[in-house]
Order: C-alpha cells, then structure tokens, then sequence
C-alpha cells in the first residue's frame, strides 16, 4: 500500500512541474471574454495612436503566475516593449521603480493590467490596443515577479546582461577606459 | 559457411553499397538541382564549398579504404584460424607463455596509421588555407543576426544612410566575394550554406565572420544547424545569387523607403498596421513603426518566402500567418492579434503593395 501512496505523491509532484514549465501556444488569448471598458489615462501611446477605450480585466488573477515559462515570456517583452526604458531592470529611473513594496496605482495583478492597459498621468503609455492582451497578462506576471510576489520556482532570474562579467559590458568598459586620460600616479612629478 | 563468415560478406556488401550510392548521388544531385532553393553539399557552387569537398573526399577515400584493408585483414585472419568442433579441447597454451614482443607487422601498421593521420591533418591545414585565400576585393558585407527563429541582414555597402535592412533572404552578386558578420541575438545558432560555404555558429556576444562566392546564378537554401530551440528546423535563410545588374537594382529598390499605397483598402492597411500590434516589433521605413525586434516589412513583398521559409509570400499565407502564427510555427514570438476580417485583409493589402 506504501509504495503506491507514494507513487502518487510522485505523480502529483511531477504534475504541479508541468504546470510550471508548460509551454502552450494556443492562440484564443485568455481574458478574450467581452469585459467592460475603461478609459484612456496616459495621453502617450506607442507609434500611432489608438481611439476609443481599452479594455478592463475581467478577474483579479493573472493567468500566467504559475508558469515560469509565460513569465519568461513577460521578461522579454518588458526589454522588447521598452519598459526598461523608463522602470529601468526594476530599479526605476525616469518611471517608479517596480522592485518595492510601494505601488502608486496597486500591485495587485488587475491594478498593474489597468496600469499597462490604460496608461497613468505623467508620463506611463496606454498600451491598449498595442499589445495583445496576453502579452499584458505575462508582463504583469513579470512585473509582479520583480517585487517578490510570485512563487520563487516561477520567478525568473537576473538577465545575463547584469552580470559584470557579460562580453558587452566588458566591451563598454573598455571604451571608457580609452576615452579617460589615466590618473597620474600618487606622488609622481607634475 | 560459418555465420561469422556470413557476417562479414553482408558487412562488405553494405559497405560497398554505400560508396557506390555515394558517388552515384554524386552525379544524380549535380544533374537535377533541388527546385525550391539547393541544398547539397556534393553539388558546390563556390569555392569555398568546392575545397570543403575536396576535404572531405580525402577523407572518404582514405577511411574508406583503411576500412577495406582492415576488413581484408579480417577475413585473411578468419581463414587462416584453426577449425575445431564441439569435441575438440580449448587451446590453453598461451596463457603460460610469455607476453609475446611488439612483431614487425604490428609496427608497420602502426607507422601507417600514423601516416595515415598525418597526411588527413595536412590535408586539414592546405583547405583551410585555401579557405582564407579567396580574394575579397569589392567583396559585398552583410551583417547577418541570428534570432529565435529568423535571420536579420543587413547590406552594410555604401553610407550610413544607404545601409538597409532585410530578413531570411540574401540576394548576392554572382562572381562577386561576400562576406558575412554573424551576430546572436538570444542563443547559439549556426548558418550553414551547403553549396556556398562551411558552418559557422553565431554565439551570443561574439561576432564571427564568413566569406562566399557564388559562382553560378540560383537559389541556394540555407539552414541554422545548431539546436537553437523549438522550431529550429524552420529557421532557413534563402542566398538567391544574380547577375551583377540586377543585384544593383534590388539594392536601389531596397533603399528606398516603404510604397505609399494607392487605393483606398491598403491606405487603411497602413494605419492599421502603425496602430495595431505590427508596429511593437515591426519596421516600415518611411512610416512611424520603427521597431526592429520583428523582420523588416519595408519591402516584404518582394521576399519570396514568410516566417523564416515556414510559408511561401502569398496573400492568402500572409493572412494565414497573422491570424494564427502559433499554428506554423509555435513558439515563435509572433502573437496572434486578434482583427476583424476586414482589418485583416486590409493589412495583408498593404504589406502585399511593399515591393
């Protein structure tokens, strides 16, 4: 009888792992129901832009927080759509930085959609309508990944591109080194 | 007939099958090119892929035959044993008798190994110095990215202002040396062009570099040949080598910004596409999408494939394509977006009128 026991505690481990690497391509996004609609509040859009209303989130639970693969998915799109640009890798800069605990407009899941969807005063896009919404939903996973609110086994870990050690930044390093004239040496003869 | 006999004569029958299958491919392929871009490497149209040929028939021809001598050698042996029956009592003798000296035959064999390995290295060294000799003057530079799952180029001649972008087709100067500079993305790749050149991996954070001349006018297909993810196997790059003339008029015709389109349907197609989700990743030159994380559409119309040679370029492909990406090609980054039929076809309008 044990071993059996512990045969299926085996088979649902190995099940929770599916649900953390699936990888599904099917093409009817989620939150494809009719929601209801919200207004425009970021007066910037992306190339050219859209009228009329975004659309709302129709739950307060982003599909893709158990999927490491979706929320890979957000880290690629949030450097592909340029939210570096401004939030920075999370440290913000010109945008509020989205690694703390502080949220101006909420960091619940439905908050960070309506953020993304709908733009903020200031300065943040309204990227509805730019954006197919599953792609929101993953990039909201990934923004709520860099404050710590998603389980650790889904979150993603830090881009290459940080690590000192990355021939690019390495390359960058060089280029300074060229421009700035050396320091003279302590004690040296003017 | 002893088994192990029988053994060995069907081992010598595949072999020579194999060399004789071999070298009738050999003509077979060179006679009836592939009509949807070649891909051989026994049918060369360069010199590059010329000397990585003739490597590799010294080395056919060299194992081929030690093969055969060692197979002679064998079959010399299995003759010549002692034959006994069930009855007859094991031979023991040898295990006292003292370990027996290196023979002369034994030394021989190994002097021709050695030669043997010697003159495959020399052989090694001679192409790859005839690899590095191919004039390079007046030589074509393209600039050519990997990513998952598609090539990026870009024509490099000329000013600032006359570089241009284009994605998964390469169009060359027959006669005319071209040198590429291969750049990663994301992952390792590796662009292999069968009957132009050898492989070359592209690694993220190096550049590595790769020089070709087409010598005959064709279409030459291309492969990424390093596991880069799931659909490796549908990232083609097509070389299609032209006369000199016509290179020089795509190359005027690729300068140019992006057709205005003319009637009514494709003018909405083009607003459409800067407002929609085509232009997050998708450049037309001359309108406001301007991103470069998806191929340049400035001319896509005049490509002849879609989606990396997943598709062939036709209308109703290309609206295939934008409904449901993940369907041909799942995983790609293409999301689908969701459009109305008429949106739809308003927008395979107008990147059907960029030439």
């Amino acid at each position: 009888m044990r071993p059996a026991l512990i045969l299926v505690a085996l088979a649902a481990l190995a099940l929770t792992a599916c649900e953390r690497e699936a990888r599904r391509f099917d093409t009817p996004s989620k939150n494809q129901t009719p929601a209801e609609q919200a207004p425009r509040m970021g007066t910037l859009q992306p190339a050219a832009p859209l009228q009329g209303q975004v659309r709302a989130p129709l739950r307060n639970d982003s599909p893709y927080e158990e999927n490491a693969y979706a929320v890979n998915q957000g880290k690629r799109l949030y450097r592909w759509y340029n939210c570096s640009g401004c939030h920075s890798m999370g440290g913000g800069g010109i945008g509020p930085p989205l690694m703390d605990s502080e949220w101006r407009y909420g960091g619940d899941p439905a908050s960070i959609f309506t953020s993304i969807m709908q733009g903020r005063p200031q300065g943040m896009p309204s990227f509805g309508g730019h954006i197919p919404e599953d792609q929101v939903w993953q990039i909201v996973a990934y923004v709520r990944s860099m404050s710590g609110q998603l389980r650790k086994d889904v979150a993603p870990s830090r881009a290459d591109t940080l690590y000192p050690g990355n021939p690019e930044n390495a390359r960058g390093k060089e280029h300074m080194e060229q421009a700035q004239p050396p320091l003279p040496e302590p004690g040296a003869r003017r | 007939m002893t088994p192990m006999m029988n053994l060995f004569l069907r081992f010598v029958a595949a072999l020579v099958l194999a060399v004789l299958m071999l070298s009738l491919s050999d003509y077979a392929l060179a006679a009836n090119p592939l009509p949807e871009g070649a891909h051989n490497v026994l049918d060369t149209m360069g010199p590059q892929a010329g000397h990585i040929l003739d490597l590799w028939r010294v080395f056919l021809y060299l194992c081929c035959a030690v093969f055969a001598l060692i197979l002679l050698a064998l079959l010399y042996f299995l003759r010549r044993q002692p034959r006994g029956d069930a009855g007859t009592p094991p031979e023991l003798g040898f295990v006292d008798a003292p370990e027996p000296a290196p023979r002369r035959h034994v030394t021989r064999a190994v002097i021709a190994s050695t030669l043997g390995l010697v003159a495959l290295i020399v052989a090694s060294v001679f192409t790859d110095r005839a690899l590095a000799r191919l004039p390079l003057t007046g030589a074509v530079n393209i600039d050519v990215t990997g990513h998952q799952w598609w090539w990026t180029a870009r024509y490099r001649n000329g000013g600032p202002d006359e570089e241009f972008n284009t994605a998964n087709e390469l169009v060359v100067p027959v006669g005319k040396p071209v040198i590429v500079n291969l750049k990663s993305d994301d992952v390792i790749h590796s662009m292999w062009l069968p009957n132009l050149a050898g492989k070359k991996d592209l690694i993220p954070g190096r550049s590595a570099s790769l020089q070709f001349r087409a010598d005959k006018p064709g279409v030459y297909r291309g492969q990424c040949v390093e596991f880069c993810g799931l659909q490796h196997a549908q990232m083609t790059l097509h070389v299609f080598a032209v006369p000199q003339e016509q290179f020089d008029a795509w190359v005027q015709g690729q300068r140019q910004p992006a057709a205005e389109p003319a009637d009514p349907r494709a003018q909405r197609g083009k607003q459409l596409f800067q407002s929609v989700s085509c232009a997050m990743c998708h450049a037309v030159q001359g309108t406001l999408a301007g991103a470069q994380r998806g191929p340049d559409l400035t001319h896509v119309a005049s490509r002849k494939t879609l989606a990396a040679g997943a598709l062939p370029n036709t209308p109703e492909d290309l609206a295939a394509w934008i409904r449901n990406p993940q369907l041909y090609k799942p995983g790609s980054s293409m999301p689908a977006t969701p459009l109305s039929q008429e949106d739809l076809d308003a927008i395979v309008a107008y990147l059907g009128g960029l030439k």
